[in-house]
């Protein structure tokens, strides 16, 4: 649990023990009713979803709610828990209850509710809110727990992302990833954004505004800093940028073309494609700044798109070595060279899943570029997309979900995929292209 | 309202602008939650019923003077606030007249047509009168596949043209070879004859 420092556990209601929560084992229903909901200007929204798939069904009681409450943030939470595909809502009834509530937990049964989310979020004194929340598992009438989080109310979205976070875990094992950011690049206009949005699209805030593209950004392993690659100087130079103050950095402005920036895992420096010698190789260079680049590619040809795994023992990247662009892998200063991608001519934009078990790239097959998934423990590859021009995959800190950018109905737009494609979500309704997705890191 | 430049020169070439003019635009340092500073996860006694809100630890909200001194203070900004940056632009200098400045390749081609050879000729001249005059080279790809492995092919459209340069005596120091990949089309459409048009270099002068 990704635990924050504004929020406190709640203790359980008296009359109950707490009890070891055990694995939601055999859920039943193959539950297809995700629907669409809000009208948030751009928000992820499910646009796909499998057959057979093991949903929970959950419901969010009406909460008790201040009036002037400015964020619905109930609807957030039921948002995002639906959005991750593995959560089914059914209705809250008409009932207000509140995390003192002791629900009567017979009807929610027999409505096919598994998990209840009770709560409230009120105005404090000092003018902030408090969001409370509590979680039932209702086959087992066991209470789970619960948070408070007093917040200001620029916060409340932040809470009900937690608030989610909460609540997914206990329910799947999983880390929830709703209180994490993404990255993405907007062009409209000629005019060229950085955008840094919470992870279910909305909340979006430029990071830079420029006259000139952007691409390639790239999270820091701590999720405060953005490295991309920004072409301003009518050339492209690689900039460290601190989101939460403005203040940038030129990392990598050398003569010719600098691109494809990408942290080691323990954020004290990145690989980066430069062109000193005429060809694109890849270098090492310091995150603090100072000193040469060291030279980790040593061919005549492209070699680029270098992405570390997570222990930071190996880097998978981009050559053309063998004639085509395949993915291959090294370790960090540039020995054993493994071919790593076989089927196809053109395989591109590695990225390595955060536990270690998963690949995502993009393959051209038959002529349309998709991103897939290979397993590394086996090389199995999953085609996970049936559109033809996606990019940027990268992982959710989960490892549950790909972010990558595509083309609907010749339209730029942001999609995320379950592992086994079955469950896609689109960011929809932005003015203008989209894409350049990174998904942050784990924040506390 | 501040304005600091965060310029961190790292390479002197000629071609080296202070191009990292980062303006902050905007002050918006919001109200900064001291995160550290907050006693966070204080656990409700198990016996408070959780209706008891003074059992909740009140925050410190601390708002910071100014930016500067935010982020001086480690901890003092809110690390989920995002402060917008303006990029700066880079000018351009003067192409001599009369001489076209594109150089055409074919699909997955990455050599000079010889149709171009006397128009780079005529470039290699001009450098060659004025070996203060400065020239880009800009290689650009169609928009099919990656964006960066087209930014390294746009590279290899880019260093042909600096070789046949280099060979008709142009100075190294006067030519720096740089790609937009597919970032900047001159032709915004996607059927072959757009796609033609895109695969290019430009010659831009500084």
């Amino acid at each position: 649990m990704h635990q924050s420092p504004f929020q406190t556990p709640l203790s359980p209601l008296p009359a109950l023990t707490r009890r070891r929560f055990h694995a939601w084992a055999a859920l039943g229903g193959a539950g297809l009713g995700l629907g669409v909901w809000g009208s948030a200007q751009a928000q992820f929204r499910v646009e796909v979803t499998g057959v057979g798939l093991q949903q929970i069904p959950f419901a969010i009681a009406p909460f008790r709610l201040s009036p002037d409450l400015p964020q619905d943030v109930p609807a957030i939470v039921r948002a995002n828990l639906e959005r991750s595909g593995q959560l089914r809502a059914l209705p809250g009834g008409s009932a207000v209850l509140d995390e003192t509530a002791r629900p009567d937990l017979a009807p929610w049964r027999a409505a096919g509710v598994d998990a209840l989310i009770t709560g409230s979020a009120m105005r404090l004194a000092d003018g902030r809110f408090d969001v409370r929340f509590r979680l039932w598992d209702v086959v087992r009438a066991q209470d789970l727990g619960g948070l408070s989080f007093p917040v200001p109310a620029s916060d409340l979205r932040l809470a009900a992302h937690r608030l989610s976070d909460y609540v997914f875990e206990r329910l799947t094992g999983v880390p929830g990833v709703f209180a994490t950011r993404i990255a993405y690049v907007s062009r409209h206009n000629e005019r060229h954004h950085l955008w840094v949005a919470d992870a279910d699209g909305e909340n979006a805030q430029t990071a830079l505004a420029s006259g000139e593209p952007i691409i390639s950004p790239a999270w820091s392993p701590n999720g405060q800093q953005l490295a991309y690659v920004s072409f301003e100087a009518r050339r492209p130079v690689i900039y460290t940028h601190e989101v939460a103050t403005g203040r940038r950095r030129l990392l990598a402005g050398f003569r010719g073309s600098n691109s494809a920036p990408a942290w080691s895992p323990d954020g004290r420096r990145l690989l980066a494609t430069l062109t000193f010698g005429g060809a694109s190789q890849i270098f090492a260079i310091d995150a603090a700044g100072g000193g040469q680049p060291q030279r980790i590619t040593q061919t005549s040809g492209i070699e680029t798109e270098p992405a570390f795994t997570p222990d930071g023992r190996q880097v998978y990247f981009v050559s053309d070595r063998g004639g085509s662009p395949q993915i291959y892998r090294m370790s960090p200063s540039g020995a054993d060279v493994v071919r790593v991608t076989f089927e196809g001519n053109y395989n591109i934009s590695p990225a390595v899943s955060p536990d270690g078990r998963w690949l995502a790239y993009v393959s051209r097959i038959g002529g349309a570029f998709r991103v897939c998934v290979m397993e590394l423990a086996n090389g199995r590859i999953t085609p996970l997309t049936d559109t033809s021009a996606d990019e940027s995959p990268s992982f959710a800190p989960n490892s549950r979900l790909i972010l990558y950018a595509t083309q609907v109905q010749g339209r730029e737009t942001l999609m995320t995929t379950t592992l086994d494609g079955r469950i896609k979500t689109r960011l929809a309704n932005l003015p203008g292209g989209i894409r350049e997705p990174d998904w942050g890191p784990f924040q506390r | 309202m501040q304005a600091h430049s965060c310029t961190v020169r790292k390479h002197r070439s000629f071609f080296y602008q202070p191009v990292s003019r980062a303006i902050q635009v905007a002050t918006v340092l919001c109200a900064a939650l001291l995160l550290a500073a907050c006693g966070s996860n204080v656990n409700l006694a198990e016996d408070v019923p959780v209706t008891d809100r003074t059992a909740v630890p009140v925050q410190q909200i601390g708002v910071a003077p100014d930016p500067a001194a935010a982020g001086a203070a480690a901890g003092a900004v809110d690390q989920r606030a995002v402060t917008p940056v303006q990029a700066g632009t880079t000018a351009i200098g003067q192409p001599p007249a009369h001489l076209a400045r594109l150089v055409f390749f074919d699909f997955d081609e990455y050599t000079v047509r010889p149709e171009f050879v006397p128009l780079l000729e005529g470039h290699a001249r001009f450098l060659a009168a004025d070996r203060q005059r400065r020239v880009a080279l800009e290689g650009h790809t169609d928009e099919r596949g990656g964006r960066e492995y087209n930014l390294a092919l746009g590279q290899k459209r880019a260093e042909a043209v600096r070789r046949s340069l280099a060979l008709m005596g142009v100075q190294d120091a006067q030519m720096e070879a740089v790609s937009f990949g597919e970032e900047k089309p001159a032709n915004a459409g996607s059927d072959e004859a757009a796609h033609s048009q895109n695969r290019r270099v430009e010659l831009v002068y500084r």
